[in-house]
């Protein structure tokens, strides 16, 4: 579950990392009121989950209460890169000598967790890790002791950070603390910035917590909501069930992670347009199939389904029932095909006989099929 | 041979009474594993499947003995139940369970490592030494006994190739899921230095997915140490970057974890990528020439 800003800013100040002093708002009037008290120059920034706010206008910064108010009005509302802004967070301006980075990532090839320190900051990491790998420095923390004192210490040496040493090296600790407490499989400080007045804080923070841990998170899991970026999304995921929206128009479900990625290749290969990946995972129950087909309807760009199930644990007559349950309780307004093979697949494709649902052989003639259809459909409006 | 289980393997299985620790017991058993009792805490004395079922790991070593464990506890405390099994000793460490915290799982990996047990997993679907034993959930009937090694980051599409793989006679030595986490246990690189070490294996199946760079490892170890040929098959090839596709670990980020870099990186160290697993099972086809093994 990724954070937005002002969520994470506030899990920072919980570690006693400084940042700068803000409040969040919904209206105009309450960005005004908030700079009032704050003291001019404010930035007003988008509180939205997607990159480069600041290129695409959903950050600006404010001198006066004269500008304050029209910066508020042109960024509440405003589409950012398809997301709507109904927040903003409302900040004391900075003077900036310095711009550094600290992140912690989850290091898959050590199992353990990187932390990551660059002297070059306020920009994308991707592209400094691309561009400038000689910048970033990277140390491994172990699992059994955590980040340890003099890892920091020389970490900021090796990477050349100037300033008020120790405070960085407190942000640094305390953005490990908070990591470790919190379950976030990334949390990054991106700047890091020393002012002009030589204090250390955090500009612009971004956090992920691990999905699989909010159940020991609980007042981070009540923003599940507020920080769905897709309605079905957050709808497939209060069912259970792992949903990505995608931009095509033909939906797709299938059991087992693996095999839904690769029915969205086949699916692409023969040169149709998947618009979702829906996986209703290992030995499903019918319910859980007519719950599937009921999301990806919801989606509006749906013209066809192709469902790809291979019974292992998952049996095919089951995955039936369901598909005929949801034939009888929903309005199945597009083609759907189905392959179905392994366990009770024989016995599956028995109870299909006479439904609308589409047996084909494999996935590629299922695809097939449901491309087809869809161009019949089309040349008969 | 095979790899790390065969009909002398000693199992237990964490959380035997639970609903899907019993079926797949008696699964396996099916099978022909030998199961040789279940842990419960809470449980101890009573019987399940018609195994004794003890309340520690300790207890239920001591009293049974056990090569490896079959883990099914739920996510919050599974991590737990892989660091109990590594300190009473058990030597191979199979996590099926889904949604352990990372941070749970590197402590567990690492508690493992420093004792020498072996984890495999999280999130997987075990591993099957056909006509031999097995220890997970893989669906019984797909096997047959054979020349072709298999490591896969996904259990439905291990399925699905194995089932391709037994349509065409064509035979597998050990079937191997090393599951869709981020942070596992035996990676690909370890998978590959086992088969290569396996007289019975003469050919490698690896199935990977877009996210981490595990692919990219097993192409360097290939590369520089591998003797045995290996056919590869990368899924997520049309997947959006930063999207986690159902596995934790299935996602493209910060340029890495792309498919066309396992693609590339897989040719260049000598692998065929193949794009369907039925084209796969076709080139495995050509180039095994003794297929299966007649069981005894």
């Amino acid at each position: 579950m990724k954070l937005q800003e002002f969520m994470a800013k506030g899990l920072l100040r919980e570690s006693g990392i400084p940042v700068p002093a803000g409040e969040v708002a919904e209206t105009p009037e309450a960005v005004a009121a908030i700079a009032d008290r704050l003291g001019y120059p404010v930035a007003i920034k988008a509180q939205v989950l997607v990159g480069g706010r600041g290129k695409a206008g959903g950050i600006k910064v404010a001198g006066t209460p004269e500008e304050a108010r029209p910066a508020a009005e042109s960024i509440l509302g405003m589409d950012l890169k398809g997301l709507r802004v109904g927040k903003v967070l409302v900040e004391q301006g900075i003077e900036i000598q310095s711009e550094y980075y600290a992140g912690l990532v989850v290091d898959r090839s050590h199992r353990s967790t990187a932390m990551i320190i660059s002297e070059m900051g306020g920009v994308d990491i991707e592209e400094v890790a691309r561009d400038h790998p000689e910048a970033i420095h990277r140390l491994s923390i172990d699992p059994a002791y955590g980040l340890l004192p003099f890892q920091v210490n020389a970490a900021i040496y090796q990477a050349g950070l100037q300033g008020p040493l120790r405070e960085i090296a407190a942000i640094i600790t305390g953005l490990a603390e908070m990591s470790q407490a919190r379950d976030a499989v990334l949390a990054e400080i991106n700047p890091l910035v020393v002012t002009k007045d030589g204090r250390a804080m955090a500009a612009d923070a971004k956090v992920e917590i691990d999905d699989s841990a909010l159940f020991r998170q609980p007042d981070l899991a009540q923003f599940r909501e507020e920080t769905a970026d897709d309605p079905l999304e957050l709808l497939a995921s209060q069912q259970g069930l792992p949903y990505v929206r995608l931009d095509g128009n033909i939906g797709i479900i299938g059991n087992g992670a693996g095999l839904v990625m690769m029915t969205l290749d086949v699916v692409r290969q023969v040169g149709g347009r998947p618009a979702n990946f829906l996986d209703i995972g290992g030995g499903a129950r019918a319910e859980v199939v007519r719950k599937a087909i009921e999301i990806v309807l919801q989606d509006e760009k749906v013209e066809g389904i192709v469902l790809n199930i291979f019974g292992g644990i998952t049996r095919g007559d089951e995955v039936a029932r369901g598909l005929l349950e949801a034939s009888s309780q929903l309005d199945l307004r597009v083609p759907i095909a189905i392959r179905l093979a392994g366990t009770r697949a024989a016995e599956g494709l028995a109870v299909l006989e006479d439904s609308p649902f589409v047996p084909a052989a494999d996935v590629q003639t299922a695809a097939r099929e449901v491309m087809s259809a869809i161009k019949d459909s089309g040349r008969n409006q | 041979m095979s790899i790390l289980i065969d009909q002398s393997t000693r199992v237990i299985v964490q959380g035997i009474t639970g609903r899907e620790g019993a079926f797949h017991t008696q699964q396996m058993r099916e099978f022909g594993t030998q199961v040789v009792g279940g842990v419960t805490p809470g449980r101890g004395g009573t019987n399940a499947e018609g195994l004794p079922v003890f309340n520690s790991v300790h207890q239920a070593v001591d009293a049974v003995g056990a090569d490896a464990t079959c883990i099914f506890v739920p996510g919050r405390f599974a991590a737990d139940a892989i660091m109990e099994s590594a300190a009473a000793g058990v030597k191979l460490i199979v996590a099926i369970t889904e949604w352990i915290p990372v941070r749970d799982a590197m402590r567990a990996l690492e508690f493992a490592r420093q004792r020498g047990s072996r984890v495999v997993g999280p999130n997987c679907p075990g591993l099957t030494s056909a006509g031999k034993a097995k220890i997970g959930i893989m669906p019984n009937y797909l096997f047959r006994r054979g020349p072709v090694g298999v490591v896969s980051r996904s259990g439905t599409l291990t399925y699905e190739m194995v089932d391709e793989l037994t349509k065409r006679d064509i035979g597998q030595s050990t079937v191997l899921g090393i599951g869709g986490d981020p942070v596992i246990g035996t990676n690909f690189v370890d998978a590959l230095r086992l088969f290569e070490e396996d007289d019975e294996t003469q050919l490698i199946v690896l199935i990977g997915e877009i996210g981490g760079a595990d692919e990219e490892a097993a192409a360097s170890f290939i590369a520089e140490r591998g003797g045995k040929p290996v056919l590869g098959f990368i899924s997520g090839r049309t997947a959006p970057p930063g999207k986690r596709m159902g596995h934790a670990g299935a996602i493209i980020t910060g340029g890495e974890g792309g498919p066309e870099q396992k693609v590339a990186a897989l040719r260049a160290s000598g692998v065929e990528v193949l794009d369907t697993l039925g084209d796969l099972a076709d080139e495995a086809a050509r180039r095994c020439p003794n297929k299966t093994v007649t069981q005894v």
